[in-house]
């Protein structure tokens, strides 16, 4: 009862915001459009239309945004690069969820050294600056792979989780109904999971939707670098970087994947953000 | 004093962590050269040190290290990882403190104009512009700045550089302050919005003092302990937001060092690397703390 109604009157809030209503509105018409988007066109990924390099947009009939300096057509792929970055965005943010969620209720439950030793690590890697060290994971470990890609983005976000949960866990752990499962004989692993898990899952869902942005994010950096997604798969990110390189004689390249890349972010922090103002209890 | 001794653990853990990362990896900083003979390979191995263990070789690096030697660099071989640091650090480190300044000198005054007029046509704009920059990467921002004032308007340059021109600087100094701007600019309205509400505040008032008064004299001290706080973290941005600035716009700065050396297995070059951006950023975080405990004297004596 208790989590419905907070469920209910934070949506009723988020409704009455009608910016947040048109970021959502938009944020999902943009991955409709991703999906959707490159079956419509003729041309795939990867097709080279040698009679028409680097044309602007609206020039040919078929190519609705143009085409890039080998003739591919920039509508089909700047939807994959919103596919790209929208797909790592949800994995990566699932990744530092699980990591982190195992590791903060671990460290909470358990606690005594276990948990100082756990956290002290979380620490650790705080003070490092995590974004070399992805930089070098990502470089050093099959460039351009994908499951790698996910890993290192993914490693950023589970130390803030972990410390949610971890805080959430040491105040749920002295609750009557953990009490009564360890009375009843549940072992640690049991309560963890059954017990101590689900009652956290609903405020950690909720940041792990407000990273999503800041993923989506990194993945465009490290594809910028040349880092993260190779050729001949484009994310926005690589478009950009492509794009920058040419602007000078065809603008339209820089200029159609940074739109997009914009508008998500833009619209994914509005849609965070007017969630984390409807979830919060201080206004009640 | 004691606090600054108590940096280097975290500094220690950085080239630690760092050193056995790098290593571990696979492939070499001589793999790419497929033509060495065994013999060479085995004698540029032994020049370098690489035919020893791991655990030799991290002690012989440490010890490099407190005698403020990188070693030599692997691939760029006329250099040591010092003299290749050395020629792009001033450069790197001006846009770097010049981003910082102009983040602070814009996000403070904007954030308290937004709060002092709360809900007023003013907030609205800066909350919204607030949003946008918080939103928009430095890989995007930095090549619009330089389509529109570059190419378009001509009214600055579009990258590179040229010794003691400043002009090269403004666009990739404001790429690199925007964000951080933003950030500044929320912190600052959303923490003097909460000390506004304060009771001393509002005897202050009472007492018929000037609203502006109020502000600049009593609320705005306690209001900016949550900005320092963001220093660090605003540290760390600036330094990996460096890299993209510098690449965006064709600075010969350290940045690029990173990257390259990464995916040419330089170890020695990657390492130096992280070894004097990972101590910026602990440094900054080190100022950061010096500042709060002279803002908030509660802190000082913890």
């Amino acid at each position: 009862m208790m989590g419905r109604g907070l469920w209910v009157d934070a949506w009723r809030r988020l409704r009455a915001s009608r910016v947040v209503l048109v970021a959502m509105g938009i944020a999902v018409a943009v991955t409709v459009l991703a999906l959707i988007g490159p079956l419509l066109s003729p041309y795939a990924v990867d097709t080279l239309d040698w009679q028409h390099l680097a044309i602007g947009p609206g020039r040919v009939a078929s190519h609705w945004l143009g085409t890039d300096r080998l003739g591919r057509d920039l509508f089909v792929r700047t939807l994959y690069g919103v596919r790209i970055s929208l797909l790592i965005g949800l994995l990566a943010s699932l990744v530092s969820l699980g990591v982190g969620v195992t590791w903060g209720s671990v460290a909470g439950y358990v606690g005594g050294r276990t948990d100082e030793w756990m956290m002290r690590f979380v620490d650790v890697l705080y003070s490092l600056p995590y974004l070399f060290i992805v930089i070098i994971l990502t470089t050093l470990f099959t460039r351009g792979s994908l499951t790698v890609l996910l890993l290192a983005i993914g490693a950023i976000g589970w130390l803030t989780t972990a410390r949610i949960v971890r805080g959430q866990t040491l105040s749920l752990k002295r609750r009557e109904f953990v009490e009564a499962a360890r009375a009843t004989g549940v072992g640690t692993p049991g309560i963890i999971i059954r017990h101590i898990v689900p009652n956290l899952m609903g405020s950690v869902v909720v940041y792990a939707t407000l990273s999503i942005p800041q993923m989506i994010l990194f993945e465009s950096f490290l594809s910028f670098l040349g880092l993260g997604v190779q050729e001949p798969l484009a994310s926005l990110g690589s478009l950009i970087y492509d794009g920058a390189q040419e602007m000078e004689s065809s603008p339209w390249m820089l200029l159609m994947p940074a739109l997009f890349l914009v508008t998500l972010l833009v619209c994914l922090n509005v849609v965070g953000d007017g969630l984390r103002d409807a979830l919060d209890p201080r206004d009640r | 004093m004691r606090r600054l001794l108590g940096t280097l653990p975290t500094l220690f853990c950085i080239v630690t962590v760092s050193f056995f990362i790098v290593r571990l990896a696979p492939g070499g900083p001589f793999d790419q050269e497929q033509s060495i003979p065994a013999p060479i390979r085995a004698n540029l191995d032994r020049l370098y040190g690489l035919d020893q263990p791991l655990g030799v070789q991290y002690a012989h690096y440490l010890k490099g290290l407190l005698h403020g030697d990188f070693g030599p660099s692997f691939k760029l071989r006329d250099f040591t990882v010092g003299e290749l640091i050395a020629q792009g650090l001033p450069l790197s480190s001006t846009l770097g403190l010049a981003a910082m300044a102009l983040a602070l000198l814009v996000g403070i005054p904007l954030g308290v104009l937004a709060a002092s007029r709360r809900n007023s046509p003013a907030d609205l704009g800066i909350t919204a512009a607030v949003m946008l920059g918080i939103a928009l990467p430095g890989f995007v921002t930095g090549p619009l700045f330089a389509l529109g004032f570059g190419l378009y308007w001509h009214w600055l340059p579009v990258a590179g550089w040229e010794e003691g021109s400043p002009r090269y600087l403004v666009l990739p100094v404001i790429t690199l302050a925007l964000p951080v701007m933003a950030y500044i600019t929320r912190i600052t309205r959303g923490s003097l919005l909460e000390v506004l509400r304060a009771n001393y505040v509002q005897t202050a008032r009472a007492r018929g003092l000037g609203e502006a008064r109020v502000i600049w004299r009593h609320a705005l001290r306690p209001a900016l302990l949550p900005v320092v706080s963001y220093l660090g973290p605003a540290a760390a941005y600036v330094v990996t937001g460096s890299l993209v600035v510098e690449t965006v716009f064709g600075l010969p700065g350290t940045g690029r060092y990173l990257v390259q050396g990464a995916l040419n297995r330089d170890y020695t070059l990657v390492m130096g690397m992280i070894t004097v951006y990972g101590a910026l950023t602990v440094g900054f975080n080190f100022l950061a703390d010096l500042i709060y405990g002279w803002l908030d004297p509660t802190v000082r004596h913890e």
